[in-house]
């Protein structure tokens, strides 16, 4: 970049010294070290403030500068989000959009990501928030900075700035054949403009760099091993850190023998209470000298995955006020009146984000200044974790978020910051901590596990008129029905959770749809309906009809009838800003009850598309993630301890478990374009339930729905998978 | 400790390492080759692959010893005077990544598969490729790559 690195971390200082929320730009600090041009923030905006209406652990959308974006005087233009990349392509989709607003070439881009030295507060990277919140942000300034440079132009020639246009990287004034690149009229400027979320922003219709095919940025450090991931950062001196894990969750440490440790040759080892670690010149040395520690943990009885679901009903969680209910109509008088009743329990069970990049960190102090490099959707957050952990205040701790080995909503935490920061201040030197497999699926934290309690009534038409929905722990998220029912009861009922649980790609999304979509084809049959007649007889929402036929359309939905050993369902749902329908064709083999998913056709729709090639990354991805909960996944725990906690136990999609993926993308240039990372995942599992209820008769309510042989007397399934 | 030379990536690099401890650690911490990734330390997920004598191998499950004689490729030596591999430059042009942390193991596996097999059916494909896991599900491009990656080699199947 064509920033002066080194002086950076001072300026972000200068900045952010006193109130960390509300930062006081010294705007002549900023140009003198930015080495002048043009500096366009993004002051608060009542409409970023208002549209976000959620608390997010507390904070809502920054109500100071949320991004800004700056010209060099050689026409260059570094853009600074809080937001990070994590393999979900925003590094790239976002640049497209401040080129396409500020009609520059996109690789005159350098996105600054993730890093709260330099850039401005940000909640985090979870959501689907980015596209929807960042992108229209990036894009008003990059659309101010363009007026601007156009503004400048104008008096330069001393003409209308109406007869100029913004292209390429210059201001052209058409009629007199002449130009400006960009760094010609920033050069020697020190300006800062700041804009309020007013702009005029250019529609999707006429994009030419939004909305194409984009490659990834630094796709080439990718294939070449040149991309250092949280784990690869290496420091002078760097030391090695490992930590000593308890017996179980909830341990108590009863007696610890560290002398065979301490005897290695240039190993330390780190006590503070509970906390046992070891820091060693070399990796291996630090393994050895953390095997070679005696301990033993007092671990309390605790509730195992067998009789999970009975244990999460009788166990609410009061204190948590997210409960959400929704009534209209009257359920319990429209049940009397209908044709068909139909009342089940879906089950989820508790399932691990297993990123391929464990957690890791690297931490180093300096001058009473702590700076960690990690993997984490939250760098503020973890920032705000290590302030509290080592009471220090917002300007003593930086925390750096190289784009990482993904996260899918795992990695909110900064555990493996604080450990390494522990460790390095006891070592004085920089120490680098990576979990090992066995840690991430142990310390981290698990999608939810949750029971859902459907009823609903059906008349003998098919019409709707009444649906209770009852959701036990999994969450909240898309508990909503999208469906025309005038008689509901839905609720969300937060429970007790043995495990330590939290956010993951969908959230709860994937549980609601699961047992709706599969209550929706039971009605469906039950009323004598196809299942694609039976939605679109209950259901107005446009967008999520349009979807639906589209999926049905490209599946050929209908042409073949299901046997019993081939069967096709449907699914279909939204989700934060996302429109999904999935076809799956599933083989089931008549001697192994083997299940196969065949061939999956989904189509999509998330308003004006930035990046197709992106946006059909990630839709694949979410259904080939989805094969895992739906089919085998599941976190088998008793007492405090994980039972499969290594990829040989817990089963994850591989290759021979990929269906052939048709993804359908529906273009909404009439619509703002919202985030594409998460909802994909939802269609998956009912559609695939449907599809072996359709060619086997069976109905499988419990997620995982073909688990490995031994498991199978819980779950109550035949098959395998 | 004891002393080893190992030929990486054409060179002949002297390491200092206890003789059991993995291939993967002495290249990711002694050599500071990052580019081969720890996935799981237990050969479960192919992150870490390397070609060991034109094999493809987890290091993870190699001690540093006995590799000393091997010829050991990891992703840093397929590049040729600013040139990627056909794999390499395949993977780029199908996309075939989201994250891209295990994309490092999926070259260095299909690479072992494209010398053995220089073209491969599907199924072929899916066998070679079963012990490399991409959390992030790009699968089907990642087959892509592979097939668009034999199809650019020349027939023989010489992959350096």
């Amino acid at each position: 970049m064509s920033l002066h690195d080194q002086s950076l971390p001072e300026l972000a200082r200068n900045i952010s010294h006193g109130a960390s929320r509300n930062i006081q730009l010294d705007r002549r600090d900023f140009l003198k070290i930015l080495g002048g041009g043009l500096l366009v923030c993004l002051a608060p905006a009542s409409a970023w403030v208002q549209e976000s209406g959620r608390a997010f652990g507390g904070h809502e959308l920054p109500k100071d500068v949320s991004a800004w974006l700056h010209i060099a005087a050689v026409g260059k233009v570094t853009v600074f989000t809080g937001k990070v990349e994590v393999g979900q392509n925003i590094r790239t989709s976002l640049a497209q959009q401040v080129a396409e607003e500020l009609r520059v070439p996109f690789d005159s881009i350098t996105m600054v990501m993730g890093d709260t030295d330099l850039t401005p507060w940000d909640m985090g990277t979870f959501g689907s928030r980015t596209t929807l919140t960042m992108g229209p942000q990036l894009r008003t300034m990059a659309a101010a900075a363009r007026e601007t440079l156009v503004q400048m132009a104008a008096e330069r020639w001393q003409v209308n700035a109406a007869t100029l246009t913004a292209a390429n990287g210059k201001v052209i004034d058409s009629k007199q054949s002449r130009s400006f690149t960009y760094g010609e009229l920033t050069h020697g400027e020190k300006l800062i403009k700041t804009v309020s979320g007013e702009e005029h922003l250019t529609p999707a219709t006429e994009w030419k760099i939004a909305g194409t095919a984009v490659a990834k940025v630094d796709g080439r450090d990718f294939v070449t091993g040149a991309h250092k991931y949280p784990s690869d950062m290496i420091l002078p001196e760097m030391q090695f850190g490992a930590v000593l894990r308890p017996d179980g969750f909830n341990a108590k440490l009863a007696s610890l023998d560290t002398s065979a440790a301490e005897k290695l040759n240039g190993v330390r080892v780190v006590r503070d209470g509970d906390f046992v670690g070891v820091v060693a010149p070399d990796a291996y040395t630090a393994q050895h000298a953390l095997t070679s520690i005696q301990a033993n943990w007092n671990v309390p009885t605790q509730p195992s995955h067998e009789g999970l679901y009975e244990y999460l009903k009788s166990n609410p969680e009061t204190a948590d006020e997210n409960g959400v209910q929704h009534v209209a109509g009257s359920v319990k008088e429209a049940m009397a009146s209908v044709d068909i009743k139909l009342e089940h329990q879906y089950t989820v069970a508790y399932i691990a984000h297993a990123p391929l990049e464990p957690r890791a960190a690297v931490a180093t102090w300096a001058d009473g200044r702590l700076t960690v490099w990690t993997g984490t959707q939250r760098p503020f957050g973890v920032r705000d974790e290590l302030m509290e952990a080592f009471k220090l205040n917002p300007a003593q701790v930086r925390v750096i978020q190289p784009d990482m080995g993904s996260g899918y909503g795992g990695k909110h935490t900064g555990e493996a910051a604080i450990e390494a920061a522990r460790l390095a201040k006891s070592a004085g030197k920089p120490v680098k901590v990576i979990w090992t497999r066995q840690e991430e699926f142990t310390w981290a934290y698990f999608r939810p596990a949750g029971l859902i309690e459907i009823k609903a009534g059906v008349r003998r038409d098919g019409t709707l008129v009444a649906w209770e929905h009852h959701n036990y722990n999994s969450g909240p998220a898309a508990i909503a029905t999208p469906y025309d029912v005038a008689n509901q009861v839905i609720q969300y009922h937060p429970a007790k959770s043995p495990l330590r649980q939290g956010s993951y790609r969908g959230l709860a999304a994937t549980a609601n749809h699961f047992a709706r979509e599969s209550h929706m084809d039971t009605l469906a049959h039950s009323a004598g309906l196809d299942p694609l007649a039976f939605r679109l007889k209950n259901l107005t929402d446009t967008r999520l009809r349009a979807v639906l036929q589209a999926a049905a359309d490209k599946f050929g939905w209908g042409r073949s009838k299901s046997t019993p050993d081939r069967g096709f369902g449907m699914a279909c749902g939204t989700d934060k800003g996302g429109y999904v329908a999935t076809c799956a064709e599933v083989h089931i083999d008549a001697a192994t009850r083997k299940v196969t998913i065949h061939r999956i056709v989904e189509a999509w729709e998330s308003g004006a598309i930035v990046n197709p090639d992106g946006l059909r990354n990630q839709v694949m991805g979410g259904i080939v993630q989805a094969i895992g909960g739906a089919l085998f996944e599941q976190i088998l725990f008793a007492n405090g301890r994980i039972l499969n906690a290594h990829f040989a136990q817990y089963r994850l999609p591989r290759f021979s478990d990929t269906p052939q993926i048709e993804v359908v993308l529906l273009d909404r240039k009439d619509l703002p374009s919202a985030g594409a990372g998460e909802t994909g995942i939802v269609g998956l599992a009912p559609a695939v339930a449907n599809a072996i209820f359709a060619a086997t008769g069976t109905r499988l309510r419990n997620m995982p729905m073909a688990p490995a042989h031994d498991r199978q007397h819980e779950s109550g399934t035949q098959f395998q998978s | 400790m004891a002393d080893f030379i190992l030929n990486v990536n054409g060179a002949h690099v002297h390491v200092q390492a206890p003789f059991d401890e993995s291939l993967l650690s002495v290249l990711r911490n002694r050599l500071h080759l990052t580019g081969t990734k720890y996935g799981c330390g237990e050969g479960q997920c192919g992150a870490c692959t390397v070609l060991l004598d034109g094999e493809a191998t987890r290091s993870c499950l190699v001690a540093v010893g006995s590799a000393a004689n091997a010829k050991i490729i990891t992703i840093e030596g397929l590049e040729h005077d600013g040139k990627l591999s056909a794999v390499q430059q395949a993977f780029l042009d199908e996309g075939a990544f989201q994250c891209g942390y295990c994309t490092a193991g999926m070259i260095l596996s299909a690479t072992g598969l494209l010398q053995r097999t220089p073209k491969p059916t599907a199924e072929q494909i899916v066998d070679a490729m079963n012990g490399n896991l991409c959390r992030c599900g790009t699968y089907p491009r990642i087959v892509a790559a592979i097939q668009r990656a034999a199809q650019s080699m020349p027939a023989k199947g010489a992959n350096r």
